[in-house]
């Protein structure tokens, strides 16, 4: 399980490197938001992959032990995700502005553009 | 997509969707919730109506003014981490509990609370504004 | 009151939200909040004498569990300079920046940068610094874009990216870390690595905390960002910039060496000179061959960012007091710097060498503002670049590190040599078309500005005698980190 997991953050790496590197600035942002979903993704597994322990656990009302799953990966994810949210917004309001400006989404258009 | 359908469910949506923010709000301390999701919900309800009736009778409502909101919100969260060291704690965002009791009802709150009220607020309200701001210049 | 650096930001921010259209009011609270800022700065600097360390845990959670916030000299002096570059950055951006700007929010993101700054200098816990360099770089994002102009757009495309792939380094860092050793306090993690043998993904996690804080301080192969996009907001928050953004970057990383890498000296002490030598070169080198004074100075952002890593990699006293020496003096001549070349645009219209000329003629206060800074830069006696440079050169020769010491003083040559090309071709040129493009009257306050900053260069030159003192204490805290781990976490043997 961990290696496919492992496998499948890197995929998403890939594929945010991918986008990143277009020339067009939306598939840029899709690629900014890959980007954070892949750190995410790792940051929400380095609490260790189990199956057995919930994120929650009522000891009160429970005799057994249960032990919970780490629970500060997931409080780091939520604080990051956040993060992510607010640059996100941020970056969709600044390709709109800059489609606005320029008319073009294609940063080699519009360094043309400049020039002449 | 302004067709009726979305207006009469958008009308009826946002009080219920504010209600049930603040519900998610609540419980957000010991379940799964809290003040972030819960403030997406209540920008949400903004959003909806928005999209429905246009940004322009969406900023009439009472409620839609996201920069107030944001303002308070992280007035509140700070107000909440200084709460502690009014009472004498040493250091900030120190908790500090109360149970508010009416007979048989018990009502929990403490400073965490209060810390993701600000959220809340701070969320819904940067949601509202980043959205209102996109929308209103594709018109 | 150990809180105060990072409350003041975030209550001022408060308030410039409630009173959003009044400007006035908005001039007036920055200036009060950041003096505020100054008086804790000055308070903790002064308390650490007692102390050494001041520690203050947030929540009341004890250490490991619980974020913990410390000052050591090093932070409370570089606390102190920020809020000292603030009062003059805030003050020559009432004079200088158009009112659309001011009205839209510019004092507000100013206290969202030195919330993020501050906190960032005080935190002892690596996902909490993240949070302080997300608070700092959004505001950031937000200035560079900043009135929307097509090439501001451009530039910050580059920016934000750049940043970005930076943070989720740095985060994915912070969870490799997590996971081998389970904690996200920075003194139990100097702790827990002194106790083991390292595990090895810890190290391949200081490599990429080396390349986040890498790309957020400009360090030579990631610096392209820079004098890609500085030059392109108005000059007044590129000053800023110049004085918080790649500095913060910095001290993260002589914090890290000093914690976690010089463990591995073996390992980390080339490749810190590698990257210092090559960042001064290709910095110095790019600066030399600009003819527009924005492009010079961000360039030499980047040179001077070499400097620093030398001396993280000195890692003597001398070594270390000369690298935050040189973080303070940067902090101070760069905007100085800056701001000089803000003012001569406003008299000229242009920031282009070719098309300036004659400035030392028709405005001998501003040639002289200038000046001053320049030499600082360039590593000329009474100003604090000359004292920051014998520090590190003394500290090179010291450690018998002849090649990066060499290079560091070619460097300085070049650096002098684009100080005096912008000198000549502003100053003391006869100018062709003696046309005066008075772009907007030159309002005091961005006078007052200038000077602010140009005294604080002049101030920290003349009184070295006196400051070394401190900034020796900082390199010995710095050199020893069992003191640091001691004051986090008193229980530990």
């Amino acid at each position: 399980m961990s290696l496919l997991m492992a496998i499948l953050i890197g995929f998403l790496y890939a594929v945010s490197i991918y986008l990143l590197l277009r020339r067009s600035i939306v598939k840029l942002v899709i690629g900014i938001l890959f980007l954070s979903y892949a750190t995410n993704l790792m940051l929400f597994f380095t609490g260790g992959l189990t199956e057995t322990s919930p994120a929650f656990t009522d000891i009160a009302s429970t005799s057994e032990v249960v032990t919970a799953s780490d629970p500060l990966p997931q409080a780091l994810i939520l604080t990051a995700l956040v993060i992510g949210f607010g640059v996100a917004a941020f970056s969709m309001v600044l390709i709109y502005r800059f489609y606005k400006e320029s008319g073009t989404v294609d940063l080699d258009e519009l360094s043309e553009i400049e020039k002449s | 997509m302004k067709t009726e359908i979305l207006k009469i469910a958008a009308a009826h949506l946002k009080p219920f969707l504010l209600i049930l923010s603040l519900v998610v709000l609540y419980r957000g301390h010991n379940e799964p919730g809290g003040g972030f999701i819960a403030g997406l919900l209540a920008g949400m309800a903004y959003v909806i109506y928005a999209g429905a009736f246009g940004v322009s009778k969406a900023k009439q409502l009472r409620l839609a003014k996201p920069m107030f909101f944001m303002g308070f919100g992280i007035g509140i969260a700070l107000f909440s981490g200084m709460i502690g060291l009014m009472n004498g704690a040493d250091s900030i965002f120190t908790g500090v509990w109360t149970t508010l009791t009416f007979g048989d009802f018990s009502l929990k709150l403490g400073t965490p609370l209060l810390f993701d009220l600000g959220v809340y607020l701070t969320v819904a309200g940067m949601l509202v504004k980043v959205i209102f701001t996109v929308m209103e210049e594709d018109v | 009151m150990f809180f105060l650096p990072i409350l003041i930001p975030l209550i001022s921010i408060v308030l410039l939200i409630a009173f959003r259209s009044r400007l006035k009011f908005q001039q007036g609270l920055s200036i009060l909040s950041v003096f505020i800022q100054l008086f804790a700065a000055v308070s903790i600097l002064l308390k650490l004498s007692e102390n050494g360390h001041l520690v203050a845990q947030s929540g009341g959670w004890p250490a490991p569990f619980g974020i913990t916030f410390v000052a050591d000299y090093t932070s409370a002096i570089l606390l102190l300079a920020v809020s000292l570059v603030a009062i003059g950055s805030i003050i020559y951006s009432i004079g200088f920046v158009d009112f659309d700007r001011q009205k839209n929010g510019l004092f507000l993101l100013y206290q969202g940068l030195l919330a993020g700054v501050n906190g960032a200098l005080l935190t002892g816990d690596i996902f909490n610094l993240y949070v302080w360099f997300e608070v700092m770089v959004i505001s950031s994002f937000v200035l560079i874009t900043l009135g929307s102009e097509k090439t501001q757009l451009r530039a910050s495309v580059k920016y934000l990216v750049m940043n970005l792939v930076g943070s989720m380094l740095f985060v994915a860092a912070i969870g490799l870390l997590y996971s081998q050793l389970g904690t996200l306090n920075m003194a139990d993690i100097a702790y827990k690595l002194r106790l083991q043998p390292v595990p090895p993904l810890v190290n391949s996690a200081i490599m990429l905390f080396f390349v986040a804080f890498g790309i957020k301080a400009a360090v030579f192969p990631f610096f392209f960002w820079l004098p890609a996009s500085y030059p392109t907001p108005p000059i007044a928050i590129t000053a800023f910039f110049g004085a918080t953004l790649t500095k913060v970057g910095v001290y993260v990383m002589l914090r890290f060496y000093s914690l976690f890498a010089q463990l591995d000296v073996t390992f980390w002490q080339p490749v810190i000179f590698t990257v210092a030598a090559l960042t001064m070169i290709f910095g110095v080198l790019m600066a030399a061959s600009s003819y527009d004074i924005r492009k010079i100075l961000s360039f030499h952002i980047v040179s001077q960012i070499g400097y620093i890593l030398m001396g993280i990699g000195l890692f003597s006293v001398a070594g270390l007091a000369g690298a935050i020496l040189f973080i303070v003096h940067n902090m101070f001549s760069k905007t100085a710097t800056f701001m000089a070349g803000g003012l001569i645009y406003l008299y000229k219209g242009s920031y282009d060498l070719k098309k300036l000329g004659w400035i030392y003629k028709t405005k001998p206060l501003l040639a002289f503002l200038f000046l001053i800074p320049a030499l600082s830069l360039a590593g000329i006696p009474p100003t604090p670049g000359f004292f920051g440079k014998f520090l590190l050169l003394y500290a090179g020769f010291d450690g018998a590190h002849y090649t990066i010491t060499i290079v560091a003083l070619g460097v300085s040559i070049l650096t002098l040599f684009s100080m005096v090309k912008i000198w000549n071709e502003a100053m003391w040129k006869p100018e062709e078309n003696s046309v005066d493009l008075v772009v907007k009257k030159i309002q005091p306050a961005a006078w007052t500005g200038t000077i602010i900053v140009v005294a604080l260069t002049l101030l920290l030159g003349l009184t070295i005698g006196y400051t070394y003192d401190y900034l020796a204490d900082a390199a010995r805290q710095l050199l020893d980190p069992s003191l640091y781990i001691k004051a986090v976490l008193p229980e530990q043997p």
